[in-house]
């Protein structure tokens, strides 16, 4: 019973990129892969080539690993960042303030300054990321923290519960929900920073190759970056929604059948 | 009355307590016997759930003293357990995790036997968002329960249950009472709630006791006429106070 709908889930959630592919390739029949937009087969090709040379392993292997160094990086700084003030009235007070100045800054406008003080090289990319990361992780932890119910709190207080079980047992799970909305909007801003990041200046990753193939007019290469990135932020989606589902399971929202 | 513990003897001189400029309780003075079951009553804003939260070291008193068998209240107690109206149970703990937040060192085998008392041990594993309301309430009475108590503070706690679940509650909390020799406060705008489990009905009316009342009925009790004479007259003094024009539309409706 479980397992047919679990097939049936499968279907709907995959029919429309289905579709969406049987129309490419009958859009594109006939086409050659120099036109503008190459038919799916060239997009094959393109895989296996690359595959074989092994560009394709490096390039998906750099790209994941600045993603996820810039992501922990500048979400354990927010997380951190957000339990201190959200525990802390004296840290809000003095750091909220220049934090929410930094915020109206587009992370990404920083990009000149970053690559004068960094150079083009790996800490200048998981610097980027790293700022982009940071806010919707800091500011979901903060008003995950500020928003535990008050009641329960005080009910740990009457059990005599010390500062660090308070947190462990109350104000952390409490707030577990709203953090992992943080996550979750850190994951999208994760891949464009690092889409932007290796458009304008790198020699590896995903961005590097699709930069590298406009010069050369390798559409399928192009179009093949798309897809790549596409397929890992829906990778990364996928797995936050697993850790959801685990850490947030006695949640009514969330418990499975 | 395999287990008894004597429970806290409660001593409460000349208590104060302002909100502000506002007093709530103005030099108030209570005693407790240890094991005695002592019922505040009182309209709604009399002061009766300030006091209950002083008493648990809550709120801090402006003026005057509480004793705990003679030792002055300083901080939270870990002997004195506190219910609240709601059963404020942590909805990421299971039924047992909770009820583990009560013991000592969150020992699984004394919650599991505190669940036994309330009756709920099958339920040890649940999320508590699975429970009715008087499961709720009787998994955070097995929580208080579960750190052996000697003084149980009791804030409406079953001011939401519908009134069969009451019963059975009510007839609980007696059981267990019983069982233990705790002292119990109990908060309550029941009268015949009060008069049903209380040794002693405490009537406080703008911040000072009003009427103080042994209720001298033989248990388990049963709502007969002596029951109901002390029911009517703890009624009648908590409705004196400025509800004249409400006996008046009462007289004028009875005269149609």
């Amino acid at each position: 019973m479980k397992n047919k709908f679990a097939v049936t889930d499968l279907f709907l959630s995959w029919s429309i990129p289905f579709v969406a592919l049987i129309f490419w390739y009958f859009m594109t029949l006939g086409q050659s892969s120099a036109s503008l937009f190459p038919p799916p087969a060239d997009i094959v090709d393109a895989v296996i080539r690359l595959v074989k040379d092994g560009t394709l392993a490096k390039n998906i292997e750099i790209s994941t690993l600045r993603a996820a160094a810039g992501f922990v990086i500048g979400g354990l700084i927010g997380f951190l960042l957000g339990v201190v003030n959200g525990q802390f009235l004296l840290a809000e007070k003095i750091l909220n303030t220049p934090i929410q100045m930094i915020r109206n800054v587009p992370h990404l406008a920083m990009l000149p300054l970053i690559l004068i003080w960094f150079g083009i090289g790996e800490t200048a990319k998981v610097v980027l990321i790293s700022l982009g990361t940071f806010f919707p992780i800091y500011l979901n932890t903060f008003h995950g923290i500020r928003y535990v119910d008050s009641t329960l709190i005080e009910m740990g207080k009457t059990y005599g519960l010390s500062r660090f079980e308070l947190f462990k047992d109350i104000i952390f799970p409490g707030s577990l929900s709203s953090i992992m909305i943080g996550i979750r909007q850190s994951l999208g801003r994760m891949w464009l920073t690092l889409i932007v990041a290796e458009t304008v200046a790198a020699k590896s990753g995903i961005g590097f190759m699709a930069t590298n193939a406009r010069e050369f007019m390798l559409m399928d290469v192009i179009v093949l970056s798309l897809i790549i990135y596409a397929l890992l932020g829906s990778i990364s989606d996928f797995a936050a929604g697993l850790i959801e589902q685990r850490v947030l399971r006695w949640h009514a929202n969330f418990r499975k059948g | 009355m395999s287990k008894q513990i004597k429970g806290f003897a409660i001593n409460i001189q000349n208590l104060s307590k302002c909100f502000g400029d506002a007093p709530v309780l103005t030099n108030l003075s209570l005693t407790v016997e240890p094991g005695e079951f002592v019922a505040l009553v009182g309209q709604s804003g009399c002061g009766k759930s300030t006091l209950l939260r002083l008493i648990s070291h809550l709120e801090i008193p402006t003026a005057g003293q509480i004793t705990l068998n003679d030792a002055p209240v300083k901080k939270i107690n870990p002997e004195v357990r506190y219910l609240f109206q709601e059963a404020r149970l942590l909805p990421w703990k299971t039924v047992w995790e909770n009820v583990a937040l009560g013991s000592k060192d969150r020992s699984r085998e004394q919650s599991l036997s505190a669940l036994k008392e309330v009756d709920l041990e099958n339920k040890a594993g649940e999320w508590p968002s699975v429970l009715s309301g008087g499961q709720k309430q009787r998994v955070s009475l097995a929580r208080a329960l579960a750190g052996e108590p000697k003084l149980l503070l009791l804030d409406e706690p079953l001011g939401a249950l519908d009134a069969l679940t009451r019963i059975n509650m009510q007839a609980l909390i007696e059981k267990l009472w019983k069982e233990q020799g705790f002292t119990v406060v109990l908060v309550t705008h029941d009268v015949s709630e009060a008069v049903y489990l209380a040794d002693r009905v405490v009537l406080i009316e703008e911040g000072k006791i009003a009427l103080d009342k042994k209720i001298t009925l033989a248990r388990p009790r049963v709502r007969d006429n002596s029951f109901t004479y002390f029911e009517r007259l703890i009624l009648d003094k908590v409705m004196k106070t400025d509800t004249d024009p409400v006996i008046e539309s009462a007289d004028r409706v009875y005269s149609i």
